[in-house]
């Protein structure tokens, strides 16, 4: 089972190997100890805050607190939010802020958390959120906070569904903590404080009147330059890419992607901003397109960000995210190669993807488009480790003999991915004999492919039914590279014409020479 | 509030885009999947909210219905609906025997194998009755995938796929050539039906779609014109 075991790898970073050493230093934690430097960090980040001086927030966020963290804080917490309270007036809302950051360190770092840790995780982003939600806050975060924030929510609640599922080797008393801590992390409550943060900030109605020039979001970035706060808006914008995430985990790609809907992938937009969210959203985007079969819809997008991510990644070489960029970069070839073999339309690729596809994964798309019992491992194997870790939302039911029900999600999406792939099974052999013919009767082909005439037939109907998805507007779409029609019992076969894309190579230069022209007038001579 | 209206005079519709993460709309959507199967109506979005609530409180799942979202679902192909359901149902459930027959039907109709599809249609037909309209959904369905496939077929081949012969075939057939712009002509074999035209089955017919820019890519040059 070695794809079961590659998809159940924990997810916090370098936790997983610091989790048993730090036994000893936890004992010597005392949550009432502050540093000196930790003083000055927490007076500061509360004075920026209150000035509404977003660079330096974000130059404190992103870099001064990675930097306490690795110096001071390896493998234990922060102090206590009760201990830096003086430091910061006592702010109630500061302090949420804290506590969040504080919990997603101990997750990073101290994995794995108890129950009733996590519960009080959970405590504390209810809070956050409320407060949010109550239009009380006009405080101006950086954007790359606000995303963390909602990107740790999901996975939070991810990780403890994972958590809760793992029955068999839990001690009585976490079993006693699970049974305590029951309201914790439920679906409804994860997924209505999403969705509530959606509606309150009327992101949807933002960028809709945006289009027609009616509001400013996209333009500012999503900062409020009318003294007011950023927070709402940007936390329901980005919980749109929150609902959407948790829709995969729970296998409703359809309502998932509905969630997304109101952002448009076209164009650049508060997504593309923190890299993070740019990800996310797209491997989310492709996976759900790839279940949906819309191959060429997941493989348009996925061919984007890996170039983007191509040109940019070395820029990000020093952030706390680059490991997550790197990772997902990796799985989303693997869709790639997944959605080719599917659907074969390598003139969707950007050479510099191609390349780095065929680098990767050449044999094992060869094996993909064979069909034979390696093919499936093949599928198996890279859809393993590219899915998203599907969960379970459902509370474990605690006094039946207890099992490890953790992979039940992944193993019926799994299942019927693989499903689907056997009924494709036999596309490819017809792709490859019609690619010879410019017409054949059905007698013949049949005979070459040692099948009987109705079963060519079905055959044929079902490339064309496989190749033809429908749209959301209930639209018949081809995602056929090739293509044939029957007239009574002759195959025609259709010509394909090599095809010379004028269009974007246009709009590729123009866009290249603006951005060329913007830099030389950026010159100053002196 | 003065003007609180009362939940019932709220339709199904709306509220499940005002509040589809609700356990108290649980008991409305499942009356709504009864009354789209009395009245021939169907609603993706709605079901999959359904869907979704049993797998937050599997207790409540009623088989009955699922089986009832599911033969619907079938009956909206060519679209992805019967797929999109099961991933939402747990694969315990999808072992009960009324489940595993259903999946089957669906893999038939997914395979474009007619034959056996009304075979097992027929043996399970107990199930199916329930759901008025399954028959001609699923006769539409198979001449969609005919119309993308065949300029001209084969009246034995349609037979075949549409589960009708002989004197109902000719009766189904005149209604097309008058109203859906079949036209019936001499084979070598047999009768052939000639289908309406379409690019799917005129290949020739397809707007050279490489050359057509999408709108959403000359959107990107927009800043830089204006």
């Amino acid at each position: 089972m070695a794809a079961a075991a590659s998809y159940d790898r924990e997810d916090g970073g370098g936790g997983g190997g610091g989790g048993g050493a730090q036994r000893g230093s936890r004992d010597a934690y005392d949550p009432n100890y502050v540093p000196d430097s930790v003083k000055t960090f927490v007076t500061h980040l509360y004075r920026h805050i209150r000035d509404k001086n977003v660079y330096e927030i974000h130059q404190m966020y992103e870099g001064g607190f990675q930097r306490l963290s690795d110096r001071l804080f390896r493998d234990a917490p922060w102090p206590s939010a009760e201990a830096v309270a003086p430091y910061c007036d006592g702010d109630h809302v500061f302090l949420l802020l804290y506590r969040e950051l504080w919990y997603r360190h101990a997750y990073a770092r101290l994995s794995p958390l108890t129950a009733s840790h996590r519960a009080e995780s959970w405590a504390n982003y209810c809070d956050l959120f409320s407060v949010v939600l109550h239009g009380v806050v006009n405080m101006q975060l950086p954007n790359q906070w606000l995303w963390d924030m909602v990107d740790e929510f999901v996975y939070q609640f991810q990780s403890f569904c994972q958590y809760r599922a793992k029955l068999k080797s839990k001690t009585e008393d976490e079993l006693q903590q699970l049974k305590q801590f029951d309201t914790a992390w439920n679906v409804y409550g994860v997924l209505n404080y999403l969705q509530a943060l959606v509606e309150k900030s009327m992101i949807a109605q933002i960028l809709e009147r945006e289009k027609e020039g009616l509001e400013q979001f996209t333009a500012t970035d999503g900062y409020d330059y009318e003294g007011g706060s950023n927070v709402l808006k940007v936390l329901g914008y980005y919980s749109m890419i929150g609902l959407l995430r948790i829709h995969c985990l729970l296998g409703d790609y359809h309502t998932g992607l509905k969630c997304l809907a109101p952002i448009d992938l076209n164009q650049q937009g508060v997504y593309t901003i923190v890299i993070g969210s740019h990800i996310s959203t797209i491997y989310h985007y492709g996976f759900a397109n790839l279940m949906m079969r819309r191959y060429v819809d997941a493989i348009r997008e996925f061919n984007k960000i890996l170039l983007y991510i191509v040109k940019y990644k070395q820029y990000h070489q020093k952030s706390p995210q680059y490991d997550q960029i790197l990772k997902k970069n990796e799985q989303m070839y693997a869709l790639l190669a997944i959605c080719l073999s599917l659907c074969p339309q390598h003139s969707l690729i950007d050479e510099n993807v191609s390349t780095q596809l065929k680098e990767k994964y050449n044999d094992k798309m060869t094996k993909m488009q064979r069909f034979d019992d390696e093919s499936y491992a093949a599928y198996d194997e890279l859809f393993s480790y590219a899915c998203p870790k599907f969960i379970t939302p459902s509370p474990p039911v605690l006094d039946q003999p207890l099992t490890n029900y953790n992979q039940d999600a992944y193993r019926l999406q799994l299942k019927l991915f693989l499903y689907e792939v056997k009924q494709q099974q036999l596309l490819s052999g017809i792709r490859n004999y019609l690619k010879l013919y410019s017409t054949i009767t059905i007698a013949k082909l049949a005979q070459y492919m040692e099948v009987d005439e109705a079963t060519l037939r079905s055959i044929l109907m079902t490339y064309k039914h496989k190749m033809h998805a429908v749209d959301n507007n209930g639209k018949i779409v081809s995602s056929t590279d090739f293509d044939f029609y029957i007239k009574e019992d002759v195959i025609h076969v259709a010509e394909s014409k090599p095809i010379k894309r004028h269009g974007d190579y246009f709009l590729r230069q123009i866009l290249k020479f603006e951005e060329m022209i913007g830099e030389l007038e950026k010159v100053q001579f002196d | 509030m003065a003007n609180e209206q009362p939940v019932e005079s709220y339709t199904v519709e709306e509220l499940v885009a005002v509040n589809p993460y609700n356990p108290d709309i649980l008991s409305d959507l499942e009356g709504f999947v009864n009354d789209q199967v009395s009245n021939q109506t169907y609603n993706l979005d709605a079901n999959l909210s359904l869907l979704r609530l049993y797998q937050f409180e599997p207790e409540r799942l009623s088989v009955q219905i699922v089986s009832r979202i599911l033969i619907k679902a079938l009956m909206a192909m060519p679209g992805p609906d019967f797929s999109l359901c099961l991933f939402l149902i747990p694969e315990h459930v999808q072992m009960e025997e009324q489940f595993k027959t259903l999946i089957i039907l669906s893999h038939y109709l997914e395979t474009a194998r007619f034959r056996q599809f009304w075979d097992e249609a027929a043996k399970n037909h107990n199930i199916l009755d329930f759901v008025p309209g399954f028959e001609q959904a699923i006769q539409t369905h198979a001449i969609h995938v005919l119309s993308l496939t065949y300029q001209k077929v084969p009246r034995a081949v349609l037979a075949e796929a549409i589960n009708i012969e002989g004197l109902a075939l000719d009766k189904f057939l005149e209604y097309h050539v008058a109203n859906s712009g079949w036209v019936i002509e001499k084979g070598t074999h047999s009768q052939l039906i000639v289908l309406p035209r379409s690019e799917f089955n005129h290949p020739e017919l397809k707007k050279n779609t490489a050359e057509i820019v999408p709108f959403e890519h000359v959107t990107r040059i927009f800043p830089v014109l204006s």
